[in-house]
């Protein structure tokens, strides 16, 4: 009972408002095949980014997941990609033009202020583990689920 | 255990006893399997325009990992199109045992006795892992490997008895197996007693009405899934009905001792570290990890491959064996400290197989939380793929301009944390359960990796 409720806390307890005025920030990605430079990116929540792609070798795009937004940029020529990051998280962008054989695994990483999603998954495994052996303790020998 | 036998549903039985559809399904997978190694090797090189990257390593894979084996066990080696053209040769026929005497081509040697283990199957999926790169991305390369495969199992099915190279050598067989222990779902005899008394074992032979276990392996002897590929050849030759198809709980086969095994255990972790190394690899954001492990053969390729088999064979069960000595260390302590006499201390060995067996859930779970990232990144490219199998510029079905789009990008990463700290639970109280066979208390190192595992993969896929 006390493990549900902490589950069910842990699990879809409101997250905190950001405390961190939003800035603006224009941040540039180079894009060759396989690989995003930087990588990953972090910004605030709330903060109003704009993402510049330079594609350095072939046509490439980038593709962020759950903001679902699109760029792509020829090379030579930076596309721009603009939006509020009011979703906190660490969402993947991927290239979403075939360039080349790795293309599927063409991957970088943006943060958004605190991975809730994270800290609440390290939280559960950890109630899971004390629910685990303590429900063993308790139940001796018995068989468990 | 609650058990609930299928064929005492109407139509379960005379269906799976029928050999029709078994036979349309199993054929028309070989069709597609065909299909996948032609669109392979003539198809465009692009990948995720041909068909066969795309309806294999995203279709057949998705199918694979995140239904059949999770809910059916070794459901899929039923209809494995594989295998089939071996066994028909073997056979002699594509239906029921044929009542001609006419000889048939095989061999029928007995596999050997010092093969008579999954080795060859952890060695055979390591080497396709160390490739999977190339192997996922260039249409030609997944070609020439399911070709091999369906060359080499009819080979095996000429010179062996039945089927070897299912239970033997098969890359995909070996961890469908380990799994299939997790599966809802069992073959077994409904009364041991029954076979007991019946001497012909003609499960285990075959008579008029089918064929003797083509997974030699003996249904009233059935403790656990691993090896029973569900053929249901046994529910066609039993004559006295005593075949069952039960729902079970899942995981039922962990909790039982009997046929636990090094080279399974080693399947585990090799399993376990693959899926932990791919979600680095394949979804992390390193692109020079990404470059050495697709420029098989250069001086950056050798060093992954180094690296790679080093963790799956010698990191991951060090630190495993680790903890499984730590937890006998603290079991001693705790039983000198007391009064009660723990039960007969297991060797190291034997200790460290049977907590293995914890990781087989954890592995599960890995394997789904990285098959849910690319499966839905890339499903989309099924639609193009099917309307334009070969990159041709067909349009069969209308579909072939579909965008790729990634689908439920929100969602994803919380079904990832769903599986993952179920697995790990899953995970923590198996481990729990097997320590608790022989003393307590001896499973919280265990169950501290199986945490430290899943939140390395949580960071990886999630963080
Ligand atoms: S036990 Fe029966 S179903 Fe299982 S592999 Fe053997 S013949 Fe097939
Ligand atoms: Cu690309």
């Amino acid at each position: 009972m006390t493990v549900a409720l902490a589950a069910t806390t842990i699990a879809f307890a409101p997250v905190p408002a950001a405390t961190v005025t939003p800035v603006e920030r224009h941040i540039r990605i180079e894009a060759k095949s396989f690989e995003y430079s930087p990588a990953v990116v972090t910004v605030n929540s709330g903060d109003r980014v704009t993402l510049e792609l330079a594609a350095t070798d072939v046509v490439h795009g980038l593709y962020l997941d759950g903001y679902d937004l699109n760029v792509t940029a020829d090379p030579g020529q930076p596309a721009r990609l603009t939006f509020i990051a009011d979703r906190p998280g660490a969402f993947r962008f991927r290239c979403s033009v075939t360039c080349g054989p790795l293309h599927p695994f063409m991957i970088g990483k943006l943060n958004v202020g605190s991975n809730w999603l994270m800290l609440r998954a390290v939280g559960l495994a950890a109630l899971g583990i004390v629910f685990v052996t303590q429900r063993c303790r308790g139940a001796g020998a018995q068989r468990n689920l | 255990m609650t058990r609930y036998d299928l064929t005492r549903l109407p139509l379960v039985e005379p269906l799976l006893r029928n050999r029709w559809p078994q036979f349309v399904t199993t054929s028309i997978a070989l069709g597609g399997f065909v299909f996948a190694i032609i669109a392979g090797m003539v198809g465009t090189p692009v990948g995720s325009r041909n068909f066969g990257i795309v309806s294999v390593w995203i279709g057949w894979w998705a199918l694979l990992m995140l239904i059949a084996v999770p809910f059916f066990g070794r459901g899929w080696c039923s209809i494995c199109p594989l295998p089939a053209p071996g066994e028909w040769l073997q056979r002699g026929a594509v239906l029921g045992p044929s009542t001609g005497t006419g000889r048939r081509p095989g061999l029928g040697l007995r596999w050997p006795n010092r093969l008579r283990n999954i080795w060859l199957q952890n060695g055979a999926f390591a080497v396709i892992a160390l490739l999977s790169v190339v192997v996922l991305t260039t249409p030609s390369v997944t070609a020439v490997v399911l070709a091999a495969l369906l060359v080499l199992a009819v080979v095996m099915s000429l010179i062996f008895e039945r089927r070897a190279f299912c239970r033997y050598l098969c890359p995909v067989g070996g961890f469908i197996g380990l799994y299939s222990q997790l599966a809802p779902i069992e073959l077994r005899v409904k009364d041991p007693a029954v076979c007991a008394c019946h001497t012909q074992k003609t499960c285990y032979t075959g008579n008029a009405d089918g064929y003797g276990c083509p997974w030699q392996v003996f249904p009233g002897g059935l403790v656990k899934n691993t090896f029973c590929g569900l053929c249901v050849e046994c529910l066609r030759t039993c004559p006295h009905d005593n075949i069952a198809i039960n729902l079970r709980d899942f995981g039922a086969d962990l909790s039982n001792p009997a046929g636990r095994r090094l080279d399974e255990a080693f399947k585990a972790f090799i399993m376990l570290g693959s899926a932990m190394a791919y979600s680095a690899v394949m979804l992390g954001p390193w692109g020079a990890l990404k470059s050495a492990a697709y420029t098989v053969g250069s001086a950056a390729w050798v060093i992954y491959a180094a690296a790679f088999l080093v963790f799956i064979f010698v990191v991951l069960p060090g630190l495993f064996f680790t903890a499984v000595v730590v937890g006998r260390r603290l079991s001693q302590n705790l039983a000198e400290n007391s009064t009660t006499k723990t039960r007969r201390p297991e060797g190291k060995r034997q200790a460290f197989i049977a907590l293995s067996y914890a990781l087989v859930p954890l592995g599960l779970a890995a394997w789904i939380a990285f098959s849910l990232s690319f499966v839905f990144a890339n499903l989309s490219y099924l639609s193009a793929a099917l309307s334009d199998p070969m990159g041709w510029g067909w349009n069969l079905f209308g579909t072939a301009r579909v965008n790729w789009t990634p689908y439920l990008t929100q969602f994803v990463p919380i079904l990832q944390t769903i599986v993952l700290v179920g697995g790990l639970i899953w995970a923590g109280a198996t481990a729990q359960r097997i320590a608790e066979e022989t003393s307590k208390m001896r499973s919280l190192p265990v169950i501290v990796f199986c945490l430290i595992v899943t939140l390395v993969l949580l960071g990886l896929l999630v963080g």
